[in-house]
């Protein structure tokens, strides 16, 4: 018997779109509407908006929440203002991932996570067991899962500023980079970040689950073109970034997956931080990398790589990149061949085809 | 939508028989399913091509999906524009993004096929 999928308030929505629908870790998520390049390029090039309420929503309170985030995650938290945000990684003692996160400082006592769909529960589990030690509570700090609580939407692209701020008060270009405020969009209470996973400027805004549609049809007639999560994966990919299950996982380590720039060694200890620490002393087995395919032929996820004819890594993430017009796709590679420059092969359907590794990101925004 | 004098089947290909050729591609409902198309592979001519066999691959920009062959037959032309327009298969699939020509080998496998009021009640349209 099939398990019933889980819905965003935005279900409907999609459906009276002619969204095209599919199971996304459980979730029953538009792929696409139109067609993903259109939607690719609407976000490269003037602003799309995304239904991402299926993501987590995870909330830290209490004198403590700094010492338990800081704990329990890579970034240094201590580090972040009021109204800042960045992102971290969720490590298990052995240093794979649990989650890759952002984290929002509200306040000294509040703390806004913002962690994967699939994950939400297990990442909570994780930060709760942690709250607690030898049944005594470790951290003087309350753990909320509040994802069932909160709708998401990403406004993306260039023109995203533009488009929303006929419907705000809140001075959206005093916002900078990662951080984010509390205000109205449309009239709803929103937390409004300037964040996102397409390498474009844009927003995420943070709305009450029963306040999506009215927020959702606000954007849609300014003229916001809705996105799929087609799209939102070729432009992180273009944008080289991390999507757990593919570039990272339980068996993979911030610093192999070009992740170490999270990773901050000298504040108080953290969970993974030992494992890391041998990790890099014994220096690095393997390291993610860019490629571009040399021959006819689209790397996918899965694909096996080959160096001087051997079997040597698998392509994590690719696929082609509608900005670029390349077929473009990230990969584990040994850490001798982890160099822009190296011959390296993708199986294609049992045919090795010519790539090359290159740097990433693939595609970076003009400033 | 659905030409009447093409032949169906139901991994969604067509075939248009004329004389002993038969013109092979894939269908409107196949592309629209598939989304954008970014990449055709094909045998080349002179490959032998088996039915109900796959023969080639087209891929979107989420997937890869094999094209399963309507007849047996040789291959005698491919289309060379979808190697370098691929898209054409979303935007004509009946038409001028056909795929392959073929001798046909076994003619009596014709009359097996859907005809097209058949796959539009198969997929529903």
């Amino acid at each position: 018997m099939a398990e019933t999928l889980l819905e965003t308030p935005l279900f409907r929505a999609h459906v009276a779109l002619g969204a095209k629908m599919v199971d996304f870790g459980g979730w029953n998520m538009p792929v696409q509407y139109k067609g993903i390049l259109d939607e690719h390029k609407a976000v490269r090039s003037a602003a799309g908006v995304f239904d991402v309420s299926h993501m987590g929503e995870i909330v830290v309170r209490g004198p403590q929440a700094l010492d338990l985030v800081n704990y329990i995650s890579t970034n240094d938290a201590a580090k972040l203002q009021d109204g800042q945000a960045h992102y971290s990684g969720l490590l298990y003692e052995h240093g794979g991932f649990v989650d890759d996160i952002l984290v929002h400082r509200v306040s000294a006592t509040e703390f806004f996570l913002c962690v994967n769909a699939s994950n939400q529960d297990k990442d909570f589990g994780h930060i709760q067991s942690y709250s607690f030690f030898e049944g005594q509570r470790r951290f003087d700090a309350m753990v909320e899962n509040a994802g069932p609580r909160y709708a998401q939407i990403a406004v993306q692209g260039p023109q995203s500023l533009a488009l929303l701020q006929p419907l705000t008060q809140t001075d959206l270009a005093a916002i900078r980079y990662y951080w984010f405020q509390d205000g109205e969009v449309a009239g709803l209470p929103t937390r409004i970040a300037r964040t996102g996973y397409t390498g474009e400027d844009g927003f995420e805004l943070y709305v009450a689950a029963e306040n999506a549609v009215e927020l959702w049809n606000r954007l849609l007639s300014l003229g916001a073109v809705p996105c799929g999560l087609g799209a939102r994966n070729t432009l992180r990919l273009e944008a080289a970034m991390a999507l757990y299950g593919h570039e990272i996982d339980a068996t993979i380590s911030p610093l192999e997956a070009g992740l170490g720039w999270i990773v901050k060694f000298a504040k108080p200890d953290f969970v993974g931080k030992a494992a890391l620490e041998k990790q890099k002393a014994a220096g690095l087995a393997r390291k993610l990398c860019g490629f571009v395919m040399k021959g006819r032929g689209i790397g996918r996820d899965g694909y096996e790589v080959l160096a001087n004819g051997a079997p040597t890594g698998w392509v994590t993430s690719g696929g082609p990149a509608p900005t670029l017009n390349q077929n473009i796709g990230l990969c584990y590679l040994p850490l001798a061949l982890a160099n822009p420059g190296q011959a390296i092969e993708v199986v294609v359907r049992q045919q090795p085809v010519a790539a090359e590794v290159v740097p990433t990101p693939f595609y970076k925004r003009a400033k | 939508m659905y030409p009447e004098n093409y032949a169906y089947t139901k991994e969604h290909e067509w075939v248009l028989a004329e004389g002993d050729t038969g013109t092979i591609g894939i269908t409107h409902h196949a592309q629209s399913e598939l989304g954008d198309i970014v990449y055709v592979d094909l045998p080349k001519v002179g490959a032998q091509i088996t039915q109900h066999t796959t023969f080639g691959s087209v891929e979107s920009v989420k997937a890869v999906s094999d094209i399963y062959s309507p007849v047996t037959g040789e291959v005698i032309a491919v289309n060379e524009l979808l190697a370098s327009q691929p898209e054409k298969l979303n935007a004509d699939p009946h038409g001028e993004a056909w795929l392959v020509k073929v001798k046909l080998l076994k003619p009596e496998e014709l009359p097996g096929l859907m005809s097209a009021a058949d796959y539009q009640a198969y997929i529903g349209a």
